[in-house]
């Protein structure tokens, strides 16, 4: 019998509710007259506060709340990939039409399409042996996703008793019918369902020693990311976060990319949805969309919502990664899902802690991140999945000491810290490389060192300290001028300043430089460091730095990231010999005149 | 306790506090409810629920709490929210910052009511935007491109033309090959009378007067009114917008203002205070507004933002710029060096942006729509003004002979960018190729190695020779 209470007080996204003495913390109500969700987030005597997921606009006091004895969960099963879902897993496709090009209440839609006929191809048979997270067949979800159907992880150990023929099916049909130790029968569809609040259990918990490659320079070479990682993107304003953020779900190699914009602007959303069926996986040659799933609850959609959002995103994501697929999620931005939490906190008028956010931060943020990881998964066959997430941080002000930041920077691997003065002089991705920091290198320099070069960290290293190098002169070139210097200095500067614009800096609106492969990234950093080493040969043997300025092979290095595809590596050898032949010719003149 | 026929009357006011008013022996009044507040001698004022329980509900006057008294207040619930009448006889009116008339004519004939506080767009349903406004402002097409459908603020300081700047914008902007005229919305809020008459003077006589709606809550009038008027104003336009078609300009001065009187019912209601007093809220309320410009798949219409804010003391990481760049699709940055310098518009282009920019581009310039080289003329010319400005710092410590040769190329072309390209009258409209005209000859004092964002073929064509070496 569902708990049954009236409404006593509301204020904004908060309402109390009165008779609520049986409701259950996290329990999903409808509130009012047009039943509106809601979730229990306090209970004080018979009286719960609910938090409501729509704009609470007309409620009025003595109108019913109805328990509905459930946590708020999602729907998992085919029929996800390439839906725009709303914060709460509704598809804002069947909202618009639904209620129009505005978004308003109490509209109910089925996360996952439910009249729709899926190919099953069943894998196994009557007499196997079942347990939670194992798999009973496939649906091609998409060209791309091989929906593999699970056991819904928490179910007893089984046999199989009765399967059904390959052929179609809905969602909601049953195809395996299994029976337990004591002869309790259990029907299984292509679909269950999961409280977003909990994580979905694993066999065991795996190095991530794997990098999640994102085509992108500085992230995969300077400070890769791996694959069941996490990582934080701070940046003030304007700093391109959010094309940062694209890019990594453009071009990440993971099976399924889970996009969350949690409180950020509308048209993000929406160039999201133009441009992503138009772009091409590198690695599938299929649309990028095919591979997505997007979760929109922007800055003026209602903000308890915004708070769940997360959560909806990463049990989903959870989801495929037990089916044995690598995925990615993004959340643009953390910021704005803490301050949702923060506002529902202040209406719930609890102590805050610092900047008015609750005490409880911390150990949220660090519950999300905690959901990331690369694993062995429940079930048969056994298989390895992962969760690598990446979330945006809005600093107020730009100030990475504000609460926000500097939690979170406490519970990620990776910090990938935006700097405003690189974006103010168009350096994008404008990645800092002296405060970024990456803390995989060592656990995936085996994967470079195997698959790309054996000298992958050694060259990365180079190259990075003579940005590092740069950095400290950069001080005296501050107070004394660049003349300063010794000609050896004032290579490294020279070189360094290459290094940025030719390898750093990356166009992800030109079609060739949007994406770099790990083969290109290698033997461009390779070049650079090569140059280096020449260069600092010929200074050492007296050759005057203007003539090295005026090198004819500097301009095409500084080109070969929209010049050369990443296919055409031959082409990149050839610029490397260019580069070697001219230092002989030079040093050659030189050693004729001496 | 009495009845009327509208709604119930309640004479029960148990307390009166800032902007606040609590209502006793309520029943059941809806949260957002709009209130009616008659003092002693029957003068009416508009109130709206912030929070709402059995026999209480707490509600925020409009027009102030000034005279009003705990005795002699009655408070009428009027059972609807706020809803503004709509139609199009809007145009050409000016109405205060709660909707009503304030030009002496009747009350516009309604086609139909909407809610003020409007509704989200489903980000399915928007359209992204991608046609170009050409703004006849150098800075702004070249560097900083408008789109239909975007939200681009002004982010000023006390004193700087952005008043100008933004009406120069109204009267100029077109999206080229179509010749449609904007409409304009324009919400003053808490600004001074010139100010507001400044921009009434200036529709008027470029004959826009006509396809505009002025919404005017001018300095001495209710603060808490402010937090109304951008809403009034944003409802007018989406219905310009989105049942009309028309293509909308909203301009919203100053946020600021708007901003302060959210803190000063934050404040009266002891709510816990985020960043400099502000609500923690501010970002979310600030969406609310800001969200409400773009395009709709299927609809014709689109409404274009601009809103202006003052940063206290020049502070761009004051909450009130900081939350809005985080909303906005952008920023125009005016620069209160380049103000002292007398450059008009002084628009400070390292802290300025148009996010729309880019894609919109890519989008059109494959369409043919735009010239090839628009958008790495607009960063060259980006990367060249931050390097002179970076130059200018260094050559003050070390002096100019401190600088090679190309550092000196570099600080000549700051000066004439500023000078040539930045700097423009108040009555010039130049098109998009009156602006790469002149990009190219401010980029052209430069050596050609140095144009490393254009490709070679742009510079081949465009790149005017000589002047790099006179």
């Amino acid at each position: 019998m569902p708990v049954k209470g009236k409404i006593e007080w509301i204020s904004g996204p908060a309402v109390k509710a009165s008779g609520m003495a049986s409701a259950k913390m996290y329990e999903v109500t409808q509130v009012g007259e047009e039943k509106l969700v809601g979730e229990v987030i306090k209970l004080t005597g018979d009286i719960a506060f609910v938090q409501v997921y729509e704009s609470t606009s007309g409620l009025r006091p003595g109108e019913p709340v109805i328990g509905t004895g459930q946590p708020l969960s999602t729907t998992l099963g085919p029929g996800m990939i390439g839906t725009i879902y709303d914060g709460l897993q509704r598809p804002l496709d069947v909202i618009a039409q639904k209620a129009g090009a505005f978004i308003t209440r109490g509209v109910t839609a089925n996360s996952i399409p439910f009249d729709k006929e899926w190919e099953f191809v069943p894998s196994v048979k009557k007499g196997d042996d079942l347990e939670g997270g194992s798999i009973l067949g496939t649906v091609k979800e998409t060209p791309l996703i091989e929906h593999r159907i699970l056991v819904p992880p928490t179910a007893p150990r089984s046999k199989v008793k009765d399967v059904v023929k390959g052929g179609k099916y809905k969602v909601q049909e049953v195809v395996v019918t299994a029976e337990d130790k004591s002869g309790k029968k259990q029907d299984l569809m292509l679909y269950h369902r999961w409280p977003v609040r909990t994580p979905r259990p694993i066999r065991e918990r795996l190095d991530p020693e794997i990098p999640l490659l994102t085509g992108q320079r500085v992230l995969d070479s300077f400070f890769p990311m791996s694959k069941g990682g996490t990582g934080a993107i701070p940046g003030a304003f304007g700093t391109g976060k959010t094309v940062t953020l694209h890019s990594v779900a453009k071009w990440a190699d993971a099976k399924v990319v889970f996009h969350i914009g949690c409180g950020e602007r509308g048209n993000e959303m929406t160039e999201v949805l133009v441009e992503f069926p138009e772009l091409i996986d590198p690695a599938t040659g299929r649309p990028l969309m095919e591979r997505t799933i997007l979760i929109a609850n922007v800055s003026n959609m209602p903000v308890a919502a915004r708070e769940a959002s997360i959560y909806t995103g990463v049990t989903m994501a959870e989801y495929y990664r037990d089916m044995g697929y690598d995925t990615v999620l993004v959340a643009d931005s953390t910021s704005r899902w803490a301050e949702a939490l923060r506002e529902i906190s202040g209406r719930l008028e609890e102590m805050p802690a610092e900047e008015g956010y609750p005490s409880y931060l911390a150990s949220r943020l660090a519950e999300f991140y905690e959901r990331a990881g690369r694993a062995d998964t429940l079930g048969t066959p056994a298989r390895t999945g992962s969760i690598t997430l990446i979330g945006a941080v809005s600093p107020a002000g730009g100030d990475f000491t504000e609460p926000v930041t500097s939690q979170t920077i406490r519970f990620v691997k990776n910090f990938w810290a935006l700097d405003a003065r690189l974006a103010y002089s168009r350096h994008y991705p404008s990645i800092n490389w002296m405060s970024s920091y990456s803390g995989y290198i060592e656990s995936v320099s085996k994967w470079w060192g195997e698959r790309v070069d054996k000298e992958w960290l050694s060259i990365r290293n180079e190259a990075y300290g003579i940005l590092q190098r740069e950095d400290a002169l950069k001080e005296i070139v501050r107070l004394l001028g660049p003349e300063a210097l010794p000609d050896e200095e004032k290579l490294i500067l020279d070189v360094a300043r290459m290094i940025q614009i030719g390898f750093l800096q990356q166009n992800a609106y030109d079609d060739t430089d949007a994406y770099c492969s790990p083969q290109k990234q290698f033997m461009m950093m390779k070049m650079f460091v090569q140059y280096h080493r020449e260069a600092l040969k010929a200074v050492r043997n007296g050759v005057p730095l203007s003539k090295l300025r005026g090198m004819q092979v500097v301009a095409p290095m500084l080109r070969a990231k929209f010049s050369i595809k990443s296919d055409e590596l031959g082409k990149l050898g050839a610029l490397s010999k260019q580069m070697f032949d001219e230092f002989s010719s030079i040093s050659g003149v030189q050693e004729v005149r001496a | 306790m009495s009845k009327s026929s509208s709604g119930l009357e309640y004479s029960k006011v148990a307390e009166i506090r800032g902007p606040l008013l609590v209502v006793d022996g309520v029943e059941r009044a809806a949260f957002d409810e709009l209130v009616e507040i008659e003092d002693d001698s029957g003068n009416r004022r508009l109130a709206r629920v912030l929070e709402t329980g059995f026999g209480k509900a707490v509600v925020q006057v409009f027009e102030g709490t000034s005279g009003l008294s705990v005795s002699g207040t009655r408070a009428r619930f009027l059972g609807k929210t706020m809803q503004l009448p709509v139609s199009d006889q809007l145009l050409g009116r000016v109405f205060d910052g709660l909707g009503r008339p304030q030009d002496g004519l009747p009350e516009p004939v309604a086609k139909t009511f909407l809610d003020v506080n409007g509704a989200p767009i489903n980000p399915e349903r928007r359209e992204y935007p991608t046609d170009l406004i050409q703004t006849g402002v150098s800075v702004i097409d070249g560097m900083l491109t408008l789109v239909r459908g975007q939200k681009l603020p002004i982010f000023s300081g006390a004193g700087m033309p952005h008043n100008m700047l933004a009406a120069q914008i109204a009267r100029q902007a077109t999206v080229v090959g179509e010749g449609e005229e904007f409409a304009v919305v324009f919400a003053a809020v808490g600004v001074s009378h010139s100010e507001a008459s400044f921009f009434q003077r200036t529709l008027a006589e470029s004959g826009a007067i006509r396809r505009s709606i002025l919404y005017l809550n001018l300095a001495d009038d209710p603060a808490i009114e402010r937090i109304i008027t951008p809403r009034v104003a944003l409802t007018a336009a989406e219905y310009l917008a989105f049942e009309l078609g028309m293509h909308v300009l909203v301009i919203i001065t100053d946020i600021t203002n708007y901003a302060e009187a959210l803190r000063e019912i934050s404040a009266a209601r002891e709510e816990v205070p985020g960043r400099k007093g502000f609500p923690g809220y501010l970002y979310t309320d600030l969406a609310t507004n800001y969200e409400r410009a773009g395009r709709i798949k299927g609809k014709k219409g689109s409404i274009t933002q601009m809103p202006i804010l003052s940063m206290p003391s020049d502070d761009v990481t004051h909450p009130i710029p900081d939350l809005t760049g985080y909303i906005t699709e952008g920023q125009i940055f005016l620069g209160r060096e380049l103000f002292r310098k007398g450059i008009y518009p002084p628009v400070y282009v390292l802290s300025s942006l148009s996010r729309l920019m880019g894609p919109a581009l890519g989008y059109v310039i494959k369409q043919g729509k735009a010239r090839p080289d628009h958008h790495q003329v607009g960063n060259q010319l980006y990367n060249a003004y931050a390097r002179a400005v970076e130059l200018r710092a260094l050559a003050e410590i070390v002096g100019k002979s401190g600088l090679t040769g190309a550092d000196l190329r570099y600080l000549q072309f700051g000066d004439e960018f500023e000078q040539k390209f930045l700097n423009q009258g108040y009555d010039e409209n130049r098109t998009f190729e009156d602006t790469h005209r002149i990009a190219w000859e401010t980029l052209s004092i430069l050596p050609e190695s140095e144009l490393t964002n254009i490709k070679e073929d742009f510079i081949k064509q465009n790149y005017v020779r000589g002047k790099s070496t006179g």
